[in-house]
């Protein structure tokens, strides 16, 4: 199991699609790492294999070649059944659509990920409904997602990504839909309940806004790591990129 | 997983509802129509039925059904009485007839005719009488030009006139007294069933040299039908049927000589396909209207066995809905209708709601698969895009 110290750890990684002469390099050698309790950005051009990498790190997308592991687990050997399960138990997803289901209230949009994971219905929206008052939206448990603004959207769906305490929470794009304050207050929020010692965070992020609550930024272009830039000095050597 | 699925489902009202009536319209249709001919097979043989006295029928070789009668020789009854295993036999006169309404001007519709089925029944036993009378005793059938005629019968040869006795109408120039109203299955053609004694028939049809129709037999105890009917048919040279065999024939013969069987089954494979039609564009344009949402789900940890397991719940659910307000409404339209003479005897039978159950299945089923195909294949990284 623990056969990385780090909450993702990528050696050599790469990413193609297609055959032949269709065949087209997505990601190459990617060599980076993330430790626990930090919030890190993902920041680079459209294209630049952003969505990818974060795609594979939360075991959505295979690996062509090199190492992955990903909390300890080698995430790029495993079987698509276990990798079900692994995203299930330990990974919360953040999306730039909130990808939440309109037929479905705020507290019940947030239980989603527990009831996949087999708790009873009612104890699940129970749990959601503490979650939601953590990130500030507890008098809209019961709202559906039609009556709530974008900033209370997504504050929703943080609220799903962290209401089974995912270990590794992946974030795309998570203030792109909202206005400058509201992004302020969510990243404030992300910062806040998602950065803990045994807990990592990665933002995909174009928002320039923003860049100032990483702990990391790794910026990527034409699918390679191009700088790393950070980290404060108590936490020197927390992220490396061998590029 | 199931309770997400039933809320996916529901939330989109309008998409909800249309998958429903399209299920709701297939079986609706393909119910309704099927009872129709059900209905409709059924009365090709309704005298075949209504007659249980008779095991077997006896008839000219030739004959197919019960509207088209070859008539048998006198002798031939005696010929069926001498075969072993035949406890009785019976002669009976099936015939299609003018009857015209008499009764002075003051009657109203005098003068009218309607071709009516008149059963001559042995004057002896009546066998084949009416079990259930309206009006009258059946007793009277034994009076002098005495005629029993069936409830919608009556309504045929006198429209819209309160149920009496004592009407009289002229059948080959001879007086028939309507002493009796019955009831009985209506026939496949909408023409009254008179029901009299086989001596009295004689009178009420144009001469012929022959006019027997059938010849009944009623099998000992401790015989076959089918051993009794095939010894008939070797020992006589008739075609002798039991009643089931006959009646199988009778609804043969319609379905393979007319266009009803077709023209049904086109109605029901259109109510089929536009079912399939409805419900399973409906349900996949539901399915892509939500494709981030499966894929938030897929990237969230649901495997792909719940994710169909979800669509095949919204399917059912939908098929199940559809179904019963389907046939709810056939059986509404036929217990309004029931008094209606075009459509007595009409219903939905057992045999009918379990087929269209099987046919709402595959319906849902097929429905389902576009939807369930587009979700397997689903990469869950979509919601990245």
């Amino acid at each position: 199991m623990s056969e990385s110290s780090f909450a993702v750890e990528c050696r050599g990684l790469c990413k193609s699609f297609g055959d032949g002469e269709n065949r087209v390099q997505v990601l190459r050698d990617i060599d980076v790492t993330v430790n626990y309790g930090e919030m890190t950005l993902l920041v680079g051009p459209s294209g630049c294999g952003k969505t990818t990498l974060i795609s594979m790190v939360a075991g959505l997308l295979n690996v062509s070649a090199g190492d992955l592991f990903v909390l300890g687990s080698d995430l790029g050997k495993m079987p698509g059944r276990r990798k079900t399960a692994f995203r299930s138990a330990n990974i919360g997803f953040v999306f730039q659509q909130y990808n939440l289901l309109p037929a479905l209230t705020a507290a019940e949009n947030a239980a989603v990920p527990l009831i996949i994971g087999g708790m009873r219905r009612s104890k699940a929206v129970a749990r959601a409904r503490e979650m939601l008052a953590m990130v500030g939206i507890g008098e809209k448990a019961g709202s559906f997602i039609s009556q709530m603004s974008g900033g209370q959207q997504q504050r929703v769906a943080i609220a799903r990504a962290l209401v089974n305490e995912p270990r590794l929470l992946v974030c795309d794009e998570p203030t792109a839909a909202l206005d400058g304050k509201s992004g302020q207050t969510v990243m404030q929020l992300l910062k806040e309940v998602a950065c803990r010692p045994d807990r990592a965070v990665i933002v995909v992020t174009h928002d320039n806004r923003v860049l100032h609550f990483g702990d990391r930024i790794i910026h990527m272009n034409d699918g390679q790591i191009e700088t790393v830039t950070g980290p404060e000095p108590a936490f020197a050597g927390s992220m490396q990129a061998s590029h | 997983m199931i309770w997400i699925a039933l809320k996916m489902l529901t939330g989109d009202r309008a998409k909800y509802f249309g998958i429903v009536f399209g299920v709701t319209f297939a079986s609706l249709l393909m119910a309704h129509q099927v009872s129709i001919f059900v209905g409709i097979m059924s009365r090709c043989t309704s005298q075949v039925r209504d007659l249980d006295e008779a095991d077997i029928w006896v008839m000219n070789p030739y004959v197919k059904y019960t509207d088209e009668v070859m008539a048998l020789s006198d002798n031939d009854l005696p010929r069926v009485r001498g075969v072993e295993g035949v406890e009785w036999a019976v002669r009976l006169f099936k015939g299609g007839i003018r009857a015209k309404i008499t009764g002075g001007e003051e009657t109203e519709g005098a003068g009218n005719f309607r071709g009516v089925q008149v059963m001559g029944l042995d004057d002896a036993t009546l066998i084949g009488a009416p079990r259930e009378m309206i009006l009258g005793d059946l007793a009277d059938i034994r009076q002098p030009d005495a005629i029993i005629v069936d409830e919608c019968g009556y309504s045929y040869l006198f429209p819209g006139q309160k149920m009496a006795t004592g009407q009289i109408i002229e059948m080959n120039d001879r007086r028939a007294v309507l002493v009796g109203i019955c009831k009985a299955s209506p026939p496949f053609t909408a023409q009254a069933v008179i029901f009299t004694r086989y001596s009295q028939a004689m009178q009420f049809s144009p001469p012929e040299r022959r006019l027997m129709s059938f010849v009944l037999v009623k099998v000992a105890d401790g015989y076959s039908k089918e051993d009794v009917a095939r010894s008939i048919s070797e020992r006589t040279g008739l075609k002798a049927l039991t009643r089931r065999e006959f009646e199988f024939s009778c609804v043969m013969f319609y379905i393979t000589s007319t266009g009803i069987a077709i023209n049904f089954g086109i109605t029901v494979m259109l109510g089929f396909v536009v079912g399939i039609a409805i419900a399973g564009q409906t349900l996949y344009l539901f399915t892509i209207e939500n494709i981030k949402q499966f894929g938030a789900l897929k990237a969230m940890g649901t495997s792909n066995s719940r994710i169909v397991g979800m669509i095949l719940t919204q399917s059912a659910v939908v098929g199940v809905l559809g179904y019963s307000i389907g046939m709810g409404l056939a059986a509404a339209f036929f217990e309004v209708t029931k008094n209606a003479i075009a459509l007595k005897g009409f219903k939905v039978v057992p045999e009918v709601m379990i087929g269209t159950a099987f046919a709402v299945a595959i319906i849902v089923t097929l429905a389902s698969l576009l939807s369930i195909r587009k979700v397997l294949v689903l990469e869950p990284a979509v919601v990245f895009r």
